[in-house]
């Protein structure tokens, strides 16, 4: 019940009487205004907490706004661009499945093609880092794609998501030519890195600073109110690539996370399927114990890559006998490759390559910067 | 003053920091650091955000007109949800007992489902834009016929530091806010409302003592004026001062209403450029201004400089509305010339604005055109609602030293309330509401100990509301003589702070000891003083009394008696017994306390009537 004072208390339900339906009011319809001497930008808008208020059926927040509203409320972004906006699904981003990101992009290959200067999609935070390294596989774009989030809800007056919105529409509107996560740099409002789709990792559950580049710095920054965007030599430069689009996916990978102990039967569980990402400890290992299983899968026509769980460096199993086991089972070393990015990849490569020697050495070449030949940075 | 004839109706809302060992909404304690102790800072921006019905808040708004970069310190004390960057736990629960206990006290009715909401501020007090609050009680009763409206837990807001800087530390410790309805009409009932609440909060025990713990803010209106609710008012003996000092404003704005009727003054839709007037100025706010505006208050001139509060004017009114664009403040002609600003400047303003002597010109310097035009419209709808029918515009304002007050920011509504999404209901069933046990208040606690330990009754309540309350009800609990701890409490400590004494640096540890130690006869209690006074410098109890005169055996002390008897025979001679007084305070100075004075006495008395007798014989 609201009280007068704004307040909410709770009542028993059997202590109410009705007494008849509020009037209704018509929902504001937002007016935006464009400047069309300012680059095109699309915002293809997904959810998250960017665009999140109050649901009524938990009490807890839920992703409710299209674009139109996000721009309603942070009419900073007029100053960057002009906006075309496509509302293409509102969810929390746990409940994204690589259905929806072949959706999203076809969406981002249409705008592409229109001719904007960038896209901008707006997602929720758990699991953007895979979407856009979906996105980073399965688009050819010589625009930058950025995606952007908050961390705090967009119905706080604290939330970031103005801030990382307005950075990333200059981003988008920068000379960068790829796929690019923006969010805060640091826990202040001065600064949002620019990381690269393949590369970056939520690190944190709940800081507005959660995304991280893992293994490189960030391509770039965009300063804050500014919006000056500063990129890296390593950046890929707006206009590199050609545009096309390869949106089909294998969904049957799977992805596992040794521990010490791990049952054989957890991966007999992944017969069937056309791959397998494990998680292995330091540069790539599980026990002994598992190796038949997995040797099982391979020899059952299962693509199996090696990732470790550490996050930063890189699997070499080539050190320890146990590698070497592994190696002469047929699993394939992951390189650097982010445990979550090498199962995106694997569920593109198996998606558009059948020739499994053909997939193998895909799984191993670097596509879209998830691989990096050197290892040049350190913790 | 007849407060009746002109309608006097005021409320307070009082603010209680509770003193539990969480914060209400993270684990961390609920301690008050030094701002230089600071481990880290980091800074943001904050924007006006929808209420739950989709409007926004007019105080909220008016605090964005101008971006403001507000900077935040850490402590190894804070955590990641004061800075906003973690939600929030469950509500503290020791925090919520406290309240239901408060609330029983006032004879309320507890809410069934607690829900915390989102109370928008977007001062920089709150790193999250909005302070947490929860309505957990409604409808009690006071003595003198009044009504409590409502009890709310919520969240301390961050210290001011200075300007736009705030410390964390304070941010989230329990806040009971106590809500009366608006049902006192005096000054003097207001203060004895806020006393008798202050009273009822300290029972419970459960509550932190000192400057800024508890904090009450004002409501006030008369007739033909407006409600008006002023902030933070400190120190409980200044709350009936701000109670007649507002009535002095409000009356004051209604006759200057009347004075700009007969003179039919009128307020302008716009503001000019008179940047060139002060080219060469001499005034160095002026020179060092951007963009000078100007704009003419017909039929204002007098009344803009005229005090409607000591210390206060119309015109320091426009200033404070002004001010929330960004500038310092404004120039009006009823004040100048003067800051720099010569007599000739003064005419080729009024020149230019075509003002007569009637008029009232008011100069704003700015970094900009915008935020000129921004002050001078403020300075404008200010003065407008100087001449409308409610010519005391309800506002939020923020009290100044001695009890005057300045304007903060319109009142806030129901339009700052958001519920908090994060925070699950708390559910207040019959069991628990059942369970909640009343303590004694602290002014019969002060009868029983007048009556039971025979303490002086103004004794007696001065101990019920000190904060060694909980000291002295431990002491009687281990036996020790409720004469001695009162007096040590009460006395000998106001003493020892009157020398200079550090006395918050004795521990209750400290004071057991010691009233132990002369209980058992260890030490005597004329050596408490020099015991406490070691004590507070730090030193350990044992060495303490170690440095304290060694003990006195019986027969060393006949012994000093003698020798001071036979040293000062003449004088015991002339005075006989009466001499017992002077040279009690010789031999306890050479024993040095550790003797009680008891047994000094006696001994001194048989010793000074042997020495008479022999004389005699």
């Amino acid at each position: 019940m609201k009280l007068d004072s704004g307040y909410n208390i709770g009542v028993d339900p059997v202590s109410c009487t009705f007494s008849g339906h509020p009037a209704v009011t018509p929902a504001k319809k937002p007016h935006i205004q464009q400047k069309n001497d300012l680059p095109a930008l699309s915002i293809v808008s997904t959810g998250g907490t960017i665009a999140s208020r109050i649901d009524y059926r938990t009490g807890s927040v839920t992703s409710q706004f299209d674009a139109a509203d996000i721009l309603t409320a942070i009419p900073e972004l007029g100053k960057a661009a002009n906006y075309r906006t496509i509302p293409l699904a509102t969810i929390l981003s746990e409940n994204m499945t690589p259905r929806i990101w072949q959706d999203l992009a076809r969406a981002v290959y249409e705008e592409m093609a229109r001719g904007v200067a960038g896209v901008i999609v707006t997602h929720g935070t758990d699991t953007m880092a895979y979407s856009a390294a979906a996105i980073s596989f399965m688009i050819d774009s010589p625009v930058p794609i950025v995606f952007v989030g908050s961390q705090r809800s967009a119905d706080r007056p604290s939330s970031d998501n103005a801030m990382n919105a307005v950075c990333a529409a200059r981003a988008a509107t920068s000379d960068l030519g790829e796929v690019a996560v923006v969010m805060h740099a640091t826990t202040s409002d001065d600064t949002c890195s620019i990381h690269r789709g393949t590369r970056v990792r939520k690190m944190h559950s709940s800081r507005r600073d959660a995304f991280r580049s893992i293994g490189i710095d960030p391509i770039g920054s965009a300063a804050y109110p500014s919006g000056e965007v500063s990129l890296g030599r390593d950046a890929v430069r707006r206009g590199s690539r050609k545009p096309g689009i390869r949106d089909s996916l294998e969904e049957h990978c799977g992805l596992l996370q040794f521990y010490p102990g791990m049952s054989p039967d957890l991966l007999e569980a992944y017969e069937g399927y056309k791959g397998l990402v494990l998680a292995g400890t330091g540069l790539g290992h599980v026990s002994t114990a598992l190796i038949p299983s997995i040797r099982r899968l391979i020899d059952g026509g299962t693509l199996v890559v090696m990732t470790t769980q550490c996050m930063q460096g890189r699997v070499c199993d080539r050190v320890y006998d146990t590698g070497r086991d592994l190696l002469a089972a047929g699993v394939i070393e992951g390189g650097d490759m982010l445990p979550e990015v090498a199962l995106v990849k694997m569920m593109w490569v198996l998606g558009n390559e059948q020739d499994p020697i053909r997939a193998g050495c895909l799984m191993k070449e670097d596509l879209k910067g998830e691989c990096n030949r050197r290892s040049t940075h350190g913790l | 003053m007849d407060y009746n004839a002109i309608g006097l109706t005021a409320g307070i809302e009082i603010h209680q920091q509770l003193n539990t060992c969480e914060k209400l909404f993270c684990h961390c304690p609920t301690l008050l650091r030094d701002s230089p102790e600071h481990s880290g800072e980091f800074f943001r921006y904050l924007r006006v955000t929808e209420s739950e019905m989709g409007e926004i808040d007019r105080a909220a708004q008016e605090e964005m007109k101008r971006e403001r970069k507000f900077r935040y310190y850490t402590y190894d004390t804070t955590c990641l949800v004061e800075n906003d960057e973690e939600p929030p736990a469950p509500l503290n629960d020791e925090a919520l007992s406290v309240c239901l206990t408060i609330a029983r006290m006032f004879g309320m009715i507890p809410v069934r489902q607690v829900h915390t909401m989102r109370k928008l501020v977007i001062d920089g007090s709150n790193t999250s834009g909005f302070q947490r609050t929860a309505l957990v009680a409604l409808n009690g009763a006071l003595p003198n016929g009044g009504e409590i409206e409502t009890i709310c837990l919520e969240e301390e807001a961050a210290q001011r530091v200075k300007d736009d800087i705030f410390s964390l530390d304070r941010l989230g410790i329990p806040l009971i806010e106590i809500t009366t309805s608006p049902c006192m009409h005096t000054p003097d009932e207001v203060q004895q409302v806020a006393e008798y609440i202050g009273m009822v909060l300290r029972s419970t025990g459960k509550v932190k003592r000192g400057i800024g713990t508890i904090r009450q803010d004002v409501n006030i209106s008369i007739r033909g004026g407006s409600r008006v609710e002023i902030k933070g008012v400190q120190e409980l003996d200044l709350i009936a001062e701000v109670v007649r000092r507002e009535v002095q404003r409000q009356e004051n704005l209604l006759a200057i209403r009347q004075q700009l009727l007969m003179r039919k003054a009128s307020v302008p839709d716009a503001s000019q450029d008179i940047s060139d007037l002060f080219i060469s100025t001499k005034s160095a706010v002026l020179k060092k201004a951007k963009r000078i505006h100007a704009l003419c208050l017909e039929g204002f001139a007098g009344l803009v400089g005229c005090e409607i509060q000591p210390d206060r004017r119309l015109g320091s009114e426009l200033s404070d509305y002004a001010k929330k664009c960004g500038v310092g403040g404004i120039f009006h002609t009823d004040e100048l010339p003067a800051y720099g600003v010569t007599a000739e400047e003064v005419s080729a303003v009024r020149a230019r604005m075509h003002a007569g002597d009637q008029d009232c010109v008011v100069i704003v310097a700015a970094v900009n055109d915008a935020q000129a035009a921004c002050a001078l419209q403020q300075v404008i709808s200010r003065a407008r609602v100087a001449l409308s029918e409610k010519p005391v515009p309800e506002e939020t304002r923020k009290m100044l030293e001695a009890g005057s007050s300045a304007y903060m920011r319109p009142l806030p509504g129901a339009a700052r309330m958001y519920p908090e999404t994060d925070v699950l209901p708390v559910i207040i069933d019959d069991e628990r509401w059942n369970g909640v046990t009343v303590p004694e208040l602290l002014t019969l606690k002060a009868g029983r100990f007048a009556q039971e330990y025979a303490i002086d009754h103004n004794y007696a309540s001065q101990l019920a509301l000190s904060e060694k309350l909980p000291l002295f009800e431990r002491a009687l609990a281990e036996g020790i003589k409720p004469k001695l701890a009162a007096f040590t409490i009460l006395s000998t400590c106001t003493e020892l702070r009157r020398d200079g004494v550090v006395t918050d640096n004795i521990t209750d540890g400290d004071f057991l000891a010691t009233w132990h130690a002369v209980e058992s006869g260890r030490v005597a209690k004329e050596a408490v003083p020099d015991l406490l006074k070691g004590l507070a410098s730090g030193d350990s109890f044992e060495n303490v009394i170690g440095k304290l005169a060694p003990a006195v055996s019986d027969k060393e002390l006949e012994s000093i008696i003698h020798r001071i008897i036979a040293d000062r025979s003449e004088f015991v001679e002339q005075k006989g017994r009466a001499a017992l007084g002077p040279l009690m305070g010789v031999v306890m100075k050479e024993v040095r306390g550790s003797v009680d004075g008891k047994i000094v006495s006696e001994l001194l008395k048989k010793g000074i009537d042997a020495a008479l007798s022999g004389k005699k014989s």
